[in-house]
C-alpha cells in the first residue's frame, strides 16, 4: 500500500465523479428528494393534533373552563371553543365542517360539579375515523375521571409518563433519516461499482492500470475512501435537510461515524465482487440488482423492520444493510451503544472478508 | 549491444486458432523495431504478450531480461505502452492524467511540456470523452512516456492521425531512439516503418515471413529496379525482341526490368535506336509497401489455391 498512489487515484476518481452530473444527482440530491417525499407523507398522516370543537353552555362557571383547559392540556387534542349561537345545530355543523370531533358541556356543569350531582358531557365523533374518535373519547374520559377524583377529594397516585422507545418521542421522519443514510450507503457504491467493474473490463481500463505500479488493493481502497467521503457529505446533507425542513430530531453522536466508514467498505467491496464474478455487463447489472433491491426496501430503510411479519423479519436479519441501519438507529435514536457495537462488529467482519474476496476476484488483465 | 527483447518459438492459441505460430526475433537495445502485417496477422497478440498483458501458450519471451507474464510488476516500471485504441477514464483531463501517472510511477513529469511534445497542448483541460480519436492516441503516447521507460511498445500509434500529427509522432519516436530507448512499433503504414525502423519484421497468419532492415527485405523479396518510359506497344515489342529483357506495359507506360546497372544504358540506347517516339523516362524501385503487398498477396493466393485442391 502506497498512500500517495491511493491519494492520486482518489483525486482522479473524485474529480471525474464530480464532473458527472448524473452520479452526483443520484447520490446526493436523490436521497433529499426521498426525504422530501416521505416527509410530506408523514407530516400529513401523523399530525398529532385532533381538533375538538367545544360548545360550552356553562361558560360562566370556572369548572367548565377548567375542564376544557385540562382537555387541551393533555396534548392529545386541541380544544377550540365555539359560540353556539353561530353554529346552530352542532352535530350538523360538525358534519359539514369535516372536522367531526365535538364536545358539548351542558348548562349547569359548574353547579353539578360543586354539588357532586351526576351529569353528562356529550362527545361527537366520526366512528369511521377510529384514531381521532378513540383519542377524543379517551381524552375526555380521562379528564372527566380526574375531575371526579378531585371532586371526591382523592389524589391521583398512578401517573403515566409518556415515552417512546428511547428518550424522546420520535416522528417517522426521525426513523427515516438513518434509513435513508443506509439507503445511500448501499445504493451509491453498489450501483457504481457494478457498473465500474464491468465497463472498466470492457474498456480495458483495468489493463491500462495494470501497466502502472498501482495495485488492485490500492485502487479498491481509493474507491472505498471516495464512497466514505461521499457518504459523509450525503449524510450531512440529509440530516441538515431533515432537521431544517421537517424538524427531525437527530441526536448527533460520534458513535455513528464508524458505520459511515464500515458501510461503504462493505458495499464497495460487495459491488466489486458482484461485478467481477459476472461474465458480461448485463449479468453484472442483474446480479447487482438482485443483491441491492431487497436491501433497499427490507433493511429498515423506508419501513421499520419491527413492523414486519416474523418471516420477513428473519429475512431482514440476513441483509447486511439491516445491521448498518439498526446500528445507526441504536446510536442516533436510542442511545444503545452496546447493541450498536454488535451491529458494527458484524458489518466490519463481513466487510473485511468481502474486501479480500473482491481483490482476489477481480482481474487486472485477462488470463 | 544486448537484446532488449528476445522471442523464441512463441505460440499463442485461441482455441483452434494459432494467432501466433512459432515466432522468433530479437530487438537489440536502442533500436526501433517495426512489426508489420495485415489485419489479424497476430501483431497485437504478440505485443500484448511482450507487455505481460496476455499469457503465451508456448515459447520463450524475455523483455529487459524479465518474463513479462510472471514478472509483470517489475517489468511495468520500465516499459511504456500505447495499446491499440487507447482509452482512459471518461471525465479525466490530459494534464491531470499525466500528473496522475507521475505519482503512480514516482516520476515528476511536466504536463505542459509533455503535452506540447505530442502536440496536445490545446486539449490539456478537456475531458477525455470529448477528445477526437487522434487526440486520445496522443494522450496515450504522452502517458506511455511518463515512466521514462527503457522500452516502448506502440501498437499502431499513428493510426487515425492526420499527416502533420503523424510526423509529430515520428519526431517523438526519433527522439526516443536518440535517447537510447528501444521502441517496438506496429503499424500499417509501411513508409513509417521504412523511415523509422532499424529492423522490420513482417508477420502473416502468425508466422514471420520476412525480417531484416527494410532495404534487406526489399532486396531479398522485391523485384529488381525498373526503367519506366511512356511509349506505344510497338516500343515494347521492339525491346523484347532486340534485348530479350522482360517488359511489362500498362496504359502506355512500359516497365523494363534492370538486372544490372549496365542494363539501363543498353535499354536507353535501344530506345533511341528504335526511332519510336517516347517521353518521360525514369527508374522505379520497390518500396517496402510494394514488397509487403506482393508477399502477402502471393501467400493468400497460394492459400486459396491450396484450399481448392483437396
Ligand atoms: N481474445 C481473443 N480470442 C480469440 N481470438 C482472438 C483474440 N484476440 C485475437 N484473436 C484472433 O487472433 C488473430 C490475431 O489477432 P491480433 O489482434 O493479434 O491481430 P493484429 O495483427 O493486431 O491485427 P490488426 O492489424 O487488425 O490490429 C485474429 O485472427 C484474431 O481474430
Ligand atoms: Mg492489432
Amino acid at each position: 500500500m502506497n498512500p500517495r498512489r491511493v491519494a492520486a487515484d482518489f483525486g482522479v476518481f473524485s474529480r471525474g465523479y464530480l464532473r458527472n452530473p448524473f452520479g452526483l444527482f443520484f447520490s446526493l440530491i436523490f436521497p433529499l428528494i426521498l426525504i422530501g417525499i416521505f416527509g410530506l407523507i408523514y407530516s400529513n398522516s401523523a399530525a398529532p393534533t385532533i381538533t375538538v370543537y367545544a360548545e360550552n353552555l356553562d361558560h360562566q362557571s370556572n369548572a367548565s373552563v377548567a375542564f376544557l383547559a385540562a382537555l387541551n392540556g393533555t396534548g392529545a387534542v386541541t380544544v377550540q371553543v365555539i359560540d353556539p349561537s353561530v353554529v346552530g345545530n352542532f352535530s350538523q355543523w360538525l358534519g359539514q365542517n369535516g372536522d367531526p370531533a365535538g364536545l358539548v358541556i351542558p348548562a349547569g356543569f359548574g353547579a353539578a360539579y360543586a354539588n357532586k350531582t351526576p351529569l353528562n358531557v356529550t362527545v361527537f365523533v366520526n366512528p369511521e375515523d377510529q384514531l381521532s374518535s378513540g383519542v377524543t373519547e379517551g381524552s375526555v374520559q380521562g379528564v372527566a375521571n380526574a375531575f371526579n377524583l378531585r371532586a371526591a377529594g382523592g389524589r391521583p397516585f398512578i401517573g403515566v409518563h409518556a415515552n417512546g422507545l428511547g428518550s424522546t418521542l420520535f416522528n417517522n421522519i426521525d426513523y427515516l433519516i438513518p434509513g435513508l443514510i443506509g439507503f445511500t450507503i448501499v445504493t451509491s457504491p453498489m450501483f457504481a461499482m457494478v457498473e465500474i467493474s464491468s465497463t472498466y473490463k470492457k474498456e480495458r481500463l483495468f489493463r491500462q492500470l495494470s501497466l502502472t505500479p498501482l495495485t488492485k488493493g490500492e485502487w479498491l481502497l481509493s474507491k472505498i475512501l471516495f464512497y466514505i467521503a461521499l457518504t459523509f457529505v450525503s449524510a450531512a446533507m440529509m440530516i441538515g435537510f431533515g432537521t431544517v425542513v421537517f424538524h427531525a430530531h437527530v441526536t448527533l453522536n460520534i458513535a455513528v461515524l464508524p458505520f459511515l466508514f464500515v458501510g461503504p467498505l462493505f458495499f464497495v467491496s460487495l459491488g466489486m465482487l458482484a461485478g467481477s464474478v459476472a461474465k458480461t455487463p448485463e449479468s453484472a447489472g442483474v446480479i447487482g440488482n438482485i443483491i441491492t433491491f431487497p436491501m433497499m426496501f427490507l433493511s429498515g430503510t423506508f419501513f421499520p423492520v419491527s413492523s414486519f411479519s416474523p418471516a420477513l423479519k428473519t429475512f431482514a436479519h440476513i441483509l447486511p444493510l439491516f445491521y448498518v441501519i439498526d446500528g445507526m438507529n441504536q446510536v442516533l435514536l436510542f442511545g444503545n451503544l452496546g447493541r450498536a457495537a454488535v451491529d458494527l462488529a458484524i458489518v466490519f467482519v463481513g466487510a473485511s472478508l468481502l474486501f479480500v474476496a473482491a481483490i482476489v476476484a477481480f482481474k487486472w488483465r485477462d488470463e | 549491444m544486448s537484446d532488449a527483447i528476445r522471442v523464441r518459438g512463441l505460440v499463442k492459441r485461441y482455441g483452434e486458432l494459432a494467432a501466433v505460430d512459432g515466432v522468433d526475433f530479437s530487438v537489440p537495445s536502442g533500436q526501433v523495431f517495426a512489426f508489420l502485417g495485415p489485419n489479424g496477422a497476430g501483431k497485437t497478440t504478440t505485443v500484448e504478450i511482450l507487455e505481460g498483458l496476455r499469457r503465451r501458450t508456448d515459447g520463450e519471451v524475455s523483455v529487459l531480461g524479465l518474463d513479462p507474464w510472471s514478472q509483470g510488476r517489475e517489468l511495468h516500471q520500465q516499459i511504456g505502452v500505447i495499446p491499440q485504441e487507447f482509452r482512459f477514464f471518461e471525465k479525466t483531463r490530459p494534464a491531470e492524467a499525466i500528473r496522475y501517472y507521475g505519482v503512480l510511477f514516482g516520476t515528476h513529469p511536466d504536463p505542459t511540456e509533455m503535452l506540447a511534445r505530442v502536440k496536445l497542448s490545446d486539449k490539456a483541460e478537456a475531458n477525455f470523452d470529448t477528445l477526437s480519436g487522434g487526440q486520445k492516441q496522443k494522450l496515450g503516447l504522452a502517458l506511455a512516456l511518463v515512466s521514462e521507460p527503457k522500452v516502448l511498445f506502440l501498437d499502431e500509434p499513428t493510426t487515425g492521425l492526420d499527416p502533420s500529427a503523424r510526423r509529430g509522432i515520428w519526431e517523438v519516436i526519433r527522439n526516443l531512439r536518440s535517447e537510447g530507448r528501444t521502441v517496438f512499433l506496429t503499424t500499417h503504414y509501411l513508409e513509417e516503418a521504412e523511415l523509422l525502423a532499424d529492423q522490420v519484421a513482417i508477420i502473416h497468419h502468425g508466422k514471420i515471413i520476412a525480417e531484416g532492415t527494410s532495404s534487406d527485405i526489399i532486396t531479398a523479396h522485391g523485384r529488381p529496379e525498373r526503367l519506366r518510359v511512356d511509349g506505344p506497344p510497338s516500343l515494347a515489342d521492339y525491346l523484347r525482341s532486340n534485348l530479350q529483357v522482360p517488359v511489362t506495359t500498362d496504359r502506355g507506360t512500359l516497365e523494363i526490368e534492370l538486372r544490372t546497372p549496365h542494363d539501363a544504358l543498353r535499354v536507353l540506347t535501344a530506345i533511341e535506336e528504335s526511332g519510336i517516339p517516347w517521353k518521360d523516362f525514369g527508374t522505379v524501385h520497390d518500396t517496402l509497401e510494394d514488397v509487403f503487398i506482393q508477399m502477402v498477396g502471393q501467400m493468400d493466393e497460394g492459400e486459396v489455391a491450396a484450399r481448392r485442391s483437396p
